[in-house]
């Protein structure tokens, strides 16, 4: 038991993150707080929807989707402006976003399986459709006065509590949206055959077409899923900023990708856990975190990323060139394994 | 006893290009049957047709006595007739009980996953065949003879009555071939046909009951294998008579290229010593995991040894990386590279030079067009390639060409040693021929060559010593000349 917990990567991951959290408490003993920990667990909330959704696409057969941030930012700017055009409430908002979030994603899943094209050069190309797009229709206006909706939504807090300065403090919904596509997630890829079909075609294609499985249909599923999830993550960053940039969550795919694979996922398809996911957002959440409370400059928030992503690789790297070394190749006679 | 599927008259072309020119063919039930060929000859299209994957343009199926059309992939299935393709279509992300039962729960067409059911009917399909294997281990970290099993199981889940094997053997050792050859003896009692895909010649007469020959899309013949020696069904294979003869080795003994003492590394070998020649070639052959494979590695300084003493012509050399020993002279060829080392599209001037482009610089470190010229000018005419021109590409060239050019590409580069590991493995037999060929020329010009194989007629018949290792140790050290194959056989699996 022990022996197969540390064979798994989220072990690793689990400790340094309790290590990193010893630290900061030990800095700034406020990191290990309701507040705090709601705080970071909301700011978090939209990379963490995402990196579901990208999870799929990197089992489904390695090198990932970029254009998600497209989707996010389009279908934000898009719901903005059509609360504020036509009201409604924060269920068909959200609805709409999905589904919009879904038409496009979908449209990359069929481009990559019909012509066979490498995910990555679509997903650019589409990436710059979908943004190219919304800059054309709102020349790349700002929006600060939201319609309500939205902002109420946001501004939703269970367990309320008065923070020492006199702030009201609490729980958002988002990091549940976040827990919600995470069990979502979890529940398609371990208990369902679609899921299992993902897991199969990043494993091998071929054999995956040979036994029956609908490749097209996967494939097609897994990008209409993450511009679903995109679009709902478009939703909750609105909500939290309450004001909307063109350009605020595009540049953030970098940083969900190397969430996903410092979680495990293998960037040649087939492996990858919601857990491992999970634990790689918050890895990065605490980071930043961290480094606030430690009051060191925002400016080497992408150094520190940057460093984890190194150190991640080149242990794993190393492990695996450590173990080839100890392997029994040939059991010599006259000498001990 | 009754046939089970058979195939008449049997037409398929590709864009006007015969593949099966009226081949007929049957399998009884239970029989054990094998399918041979060269590459080319129509096995594979014969495969996917009875695998439904193809539909013949002409001929006639019939399963159990009845005649179908075309067998579509899902009818085939419903007959009962599986294939396990050389690559054994398995996931190796996935469990092996799920690697089981996928095909299973996609049959009966299952939504969610009750993992219970997926063990289950992975444990049954197991316990047909008695074998069992960890059901929670992932198959990419089982050995390739368990995950063979593993495909079997998979083909087990459902009804079975034929299961094509498409060349199962190419990577199994021995051991794994037996354990195999066992499950396919306990189907065989079952009442379940097995058809093998194989150009693996000595496997083939172990276990079949008929052999049925393929040449250029035609059936040269189908016959009791008890009728057939391995000389008659390489000439029914290859239409030609291939007199298999045995190394000489030119007169005189030639200088010692090559020197090892008491070579050892912890967990691959152990005290191994022996002396190479130049223009012999000695054998190294043994089991898969008997350290053959990891003493040409340590030899060639891709995982160097612990201790112990290599010295190239006399010269006591330190080989701690590959570089080391590039520059003692070393070269070393992995599985298949020896020919696969051409670049068709380009020049044969350019392929004979491509392993010593670093010779040809001129003092700016660019490539100089006269040495270029010169050198690849010099090995052609030296190795009598027919060319007209240097320029000319090498596809164009006939494959007796095509062969001097690969001998004079390793020859240019000056190796004083070359180490071939498993130059053959996985090739048809026309192709392996020219292979010795190549080997020996290469060692009558003055090489020495070490060639690891744990094909025994081919150390046999082309070395002119044999080492044989076992446990990491060389345990007998044998002339060639005087030894018997089957007791050379039976030399490298004693002890198991």
């Amino acid at each position: 038991m022990v022996k197969k917990l540390l064979r798994q990567n989220e072990s690793y991951l689990g400790i340094l993150i309790l290590f990193l959290c010893v630290g900061i408490s030990v800095a700034n003993p406020s990191f290990l707080t309701f507040e705090n920990i709601s705080g970071f667990l909301k700011s978090y909330s939209m990379v963490g929807i995402m990196a579901v959704g990208t999870l799929f696409v990197i089992i489904l057969g390695g090198p990932a989707d970029v254009s998600f941030t497209a989707i996010a930012q389009a279908v934000e700017y898009a719901i903005v402006v059509m609360t504020l055009k036509w009201g409604g409430n924060i269920y068909v908002a959200l609805l709409a976003a999905a589904v919009m979030g879904a038409i496009m994603g979908l449209a990359n899943g069929f481009i990559i399986h019909y012509f066979r094209l490498p995910t990555i050069i679509v997903t650019i190309a589409t990436f710059n459709i979908y943004f190219g797009m919304m800059y054309v229709i709102t020349r790349g206006k700002l929006i600060n006065n939201i319609h309500p909706l939205l902002k109420s939504f946001g501004n939703v807090l269970l367990f309320p509590a008065t923070s020492k300065i006199g702030g009201t403090y609490g729980l958002s919904l988002h990091p549940l949206l976040w827990l919600a596509a995470l069990l979502l997630g979890w529940f398609i890829l371990r208990r369902t055959f679609l899921g299992r079909s993902i897991c199969a075609i990043g494993g091998n294609e071929t054999a995956a077409e040979r036994i029956g499985i609908r490749t097209l249909w996967t494939r097609v599923f897994v990008f209409g899923f993450v511009g679903l999830l995109s679009g709902v993550a478009g939703v909750v960053h609105v909500s939290i900023v309450q004001s909307v940039v063109p350009n605020i969550i595009v540049g953030k795919e970098l940083e969900v990708i190397a969430a996903v694979v410092i979680g495990g996922a293998s960037v040649f398809g087939g492996r990858g856990t919601l857990t491992g996911t999970f634990l790689g957002v918050l890895l990065f959440a605490i980071l930043n975190n961290g480094l606030t409370l430690l009051t060191v400059s925002s400016y080497w928030y992408n150094v520190a990323i940057g460093v984890v992503i190194t150190a991640a690789i080149t242990i794993s790297a190393y492990q695996q060139q450590r173990q080839a070394r100890r392997r029994v190749n040939v059991k010599v006679e006259g000498e001990r394994a | 006893m009754e046939e089970f599927l058979e195939l008449r008259g049997i037409h398929k072309s590709f864009v006007g290009v015969y593949a099966l020119r009226g081949v007929d063919f049957s399998i009884r039930k239970g029989e054990i049957h094998c399918l041979v060929g060269e590459n080319g000859s129509g096995k594979s299209t014969l495969i996917k047709i009875m695998s439904g994957v193809l539909a013949p343009d002409s001929g006639e199926i019939s399963v159990e006595g009845r005649k179908v059309g075309h067998l579509g992939s899902g009818t085939s299935i419903g007959h009962g007739i599986h294939v396990i393709y050389q690559d054994l279509s398995l996931f190796p992300n996935l469990s092996v009980a799920e690697n089981i039962a996928i095909s299973e729960l996609e049959a009966k067409g299952r939504s969610l996953i009750d993992w219970r059911e997926v063990r289950g009917i992975a444990r049954a399909a197991m316990d047909r065949i008695n074998v069992s294997i960890d059901l929670e281990e992932r198959v990419g970290d089982l050995p390739i003879g368990l995950q063979q099993l593993v495909a079997i199981c998979r083909a087990l889940t459902s009804e079975l009555k034929l299961l094509i094997l498409d060349e199962p053997t190419a990577s199994l050792t021995k051991r794994d071939i037996d354990s195999l050859l066992a499950v396919v003896r306990d189907l065989q009692s079952k009442g379940i046909a097995v058809l093998f895909v194989s150009h693996k010649l000595v496997e083939i007469f172990a276990v079949a009951e008929r052999i049925t020959v393929l040449r250029d899309g035609e059936t040269v013949g189908s016959l009791p294998s008890s009728e057939l020696t391995n000389e008659k069904l390489i000439a029914l294979m290859t239409g030609k008579t291939i007199t298999q003869t045995r190394f000489q080795r030119t007169a005189g003994q030639g200088r010692k290229l090559l020197e090892v003492r008491g070579l050892s590394k912890r967990n691959n070998f152990k005290d191994v010593s022996f002396d190479l020649h130049a223009g012999e070639i000695v054998g190294i052959t043994g089991l898969i995991g008997s350290g053959r494979t990891e003493l040409a590695l340590a030899l060639f300084g891709v995982s160097p040894a612990d201790s112990g003493e290599i010295l190239v012509e006399g010269k006591p050399r330190r080989i701690s990386s590959v570089q080391d020993a590039v520059k003692a002279g070393i070269a070393y060829v992995p599985e298949n590279r020896l020919v696969q080392g051409l670049i068709m599209k380009q020049s044969v001037g350019d392929n004979v030079i491509a392993a010593i482009l670093s010779r040809l610089l001129s003092p700016l470190r660019l490539i100089d067009p006269k040495k270029r010229r010169e050198k690849s000018a010099q090995w052609i005419s030296s190795l009598e390639i027919k060319v007209s021109d240097p320029a000319v590409a090498v596809q164009t060239l006939s494959g007796g060409n095509q062969q001097r050019v690969v001998i004079a590409k390793w020859l240019a580069s000056d190796p004083k040693i070359l180490i071939l590991d498993g130059p053959t493995v996985g090739i048809d037999v026309m192709a392996k021929h020219a292979i010795h060929n190549i080997i020996r020329e290469l060692a009558a010009r003055g090489l020495g060559v070490l060639l690891i194989s744990d094909e025994i007629p081919e150390v046999a018949n082309n070395c002119s010593r044999v080492l044989l290792m076992r446990s990491g140790k060389i345990r007998s050290e044998l002339d060639a000349e005087g030894v018997r194959i089957e007791e050379l056989q039976r030399l490298v699996e004693a002890g198991q």
